[in-house]
């Protein structure tokens, strides 16, 4: 069996949904709702990058490809993100949705994996989640913002959101076949210990923003993303991402 | 031959490419410095943010200030071995930031309250009476704020 295997499955989720959802994010640059949101969705999808970069640098300790080439040259079933950071960016209360939803999810995760026996990936956790409290800042302002006090219209739009963005968030979570692995070897704790985590801390920031959080077990997960089968938003995603770089992949930057 | 306190001295010179008042010394990006039996000198960085784009530069500036002084050879490594922190800027670099229009980060013990962000002394009048307009700015390490004295627009240091 392929060495670091459990290891090496995780850390491609945490990279891959951090380089797909800063794909996402940058596609707020120049058609933010107000300048200050352009500059912060456009802000965050470069902590992104720079947060899936280092976790793919330290795949490449582990003997996988070079960050370049694992980013920007694997076939769409070699990702191991989840379906909801592939979704377009939507109207502007999706995105926000998902960058609650997502970065509360990925703060939890860091701060679980600060403790990781695995010393590189403990170490980066640290220094990634002091980057995404700023974020969940953003996201807790706005929720709180557009729930409670903004209009009859923002309020409806924000409840929109947040039962369309549930099932795909929840995807996030999808058990690995490595859960009792990791756990074992004190690498990762599990998803299920995260979720539950994660529900903790949405459900009252939900609640206090005015919304409704929907019944969780009419809610079928959108499960796939980490076992390589994706929606049919990743392919053109990709497609536009790695454009240029395809065309000279040996070109020096 | 040249010293350890003359590598600290020397990359005095190197200045933040997007703040230039400040070193990188005074930044506290430095984290570790160096000579080898070989003559080489050795530097350790630490990125100030993980997805700080002006990081190659800024190795390749060091290798470049160094190379002018009397080393075999010149190593700059860039890692997350040393943890960067706004509490590793110096008190000559709070100066350097304020020279510059930036609001400093004021040093913080323990987990950092991101509610400071909401009252962050004016670096243009001094007042505390101000607010905040997005915790992301024009660069990764900055936030936008407003004051409500001076009825000024101005930039912070985002404390992390």
């Amino acid at each position: 069996m392929n060495e670091h295997a459990a290891l090496k499955d995780l850390l491609y989720r945490i990279a891959d949904d951090e380089l797909i959802i800063a794909h996402r994010n940058s596609e707020w640059t120049g058609l933010g709702p107000i300048l200050e949101e352009d500059i912060a969705f456009s802000s965050i999808a470069q902590d992104k990058l720079g947060h899936s970069h280092a976790l793919y640098e330290i795949l490449h300790t582990l003997g996988e490809p070079e960050a370049d080439t694992t980013a920007f040259t694997r076939d769409e079933r070699r990702f191991r993100c989840c379906h909801l950071v592939e979704y377009p960016i939507g109207a502007y209360d999706f995105s926000l949705m998902r960058h609650f939803m997502f970065d509360t999810a990925e703060h939890l995760r860091f701060d679980m994996l600060e403790h990781s026996t695995f010393e590189p990936l403990a170490r980066l956790a640290v220094k990634i989640r002091g980057e995404i409290r700023y974020h969940i800042f953003h996201a807790n302002t706005w929720i709180a913002q557009l729930g409670m006090q903004g209009s009859e219209e923002s309020h409806a739009r924000m409840q929109g959101a947040l039962n369309d963005v549930l099932p795909l968030a929840l995807g996030i979570f999808e058990p690995s076949e490595f859960e009792e692995e990791l756990a074992a070897d004190g690498i990762f704790p599990g998803e299920k210990a995260l979720q539950e985590r994660w529900l903790e801390t949405i459900v009252p920031t939900v609640e206090r923003a005015g919304l409704r959080m929907p019944g969780l077990a009419a809610i079928t997960p959108a499960y796939g993303g980490r076992r390589g089968f994706h929606t049919s938003y990743l392919a053109p995603l990709l497609a536009e991402m790695t454009e240029v770089f395809r065309i000279d992949p040996s070109a020096e930057w | 031959m040249a010293g350890v306190k003359e590598i600290w001295e020397a990359l005095k010179d190197v200045k933040d490419p997007e703040i230039p008042t400040i070193s990188l010394v005074d930044l506290g990006v430095i984290t570790d410095v160096s000579i080898d039996d070989a003559n080489v000198a050795h530097v350790s960085m630490t990125p100030t943010f993980v997805g700080c784009p002006a990081m190659d530069y800024m190795r390749e500036e060091v290798r470049q200030r160094l190379l002018g002084l009397h080393f075999d050879g010149v190593d700059v490594q860039v890692n997350f071995d040393t943890q960067w922190s706004t509490n590793r800027i110096t008190g000559e670099g709070r100066r350097n930031l304020l020279e510059h229009g930036l609001a400093p980060p004021e040093p913080f013990e323990g987990e950092l309250r991101l509610e400071v962000l909401n009252n962050v002394r004016c670096p243009f009048c001094g007042s505390h009476q101000t607010e905040l307009r997005s915790p992301f700015g024009p660069a990764l390490c900055r936030s936008l704020h407003y004051c409500n004295s001076c009825h000024q627009a101005f930039e912070g240091f985002k404390p992390m």
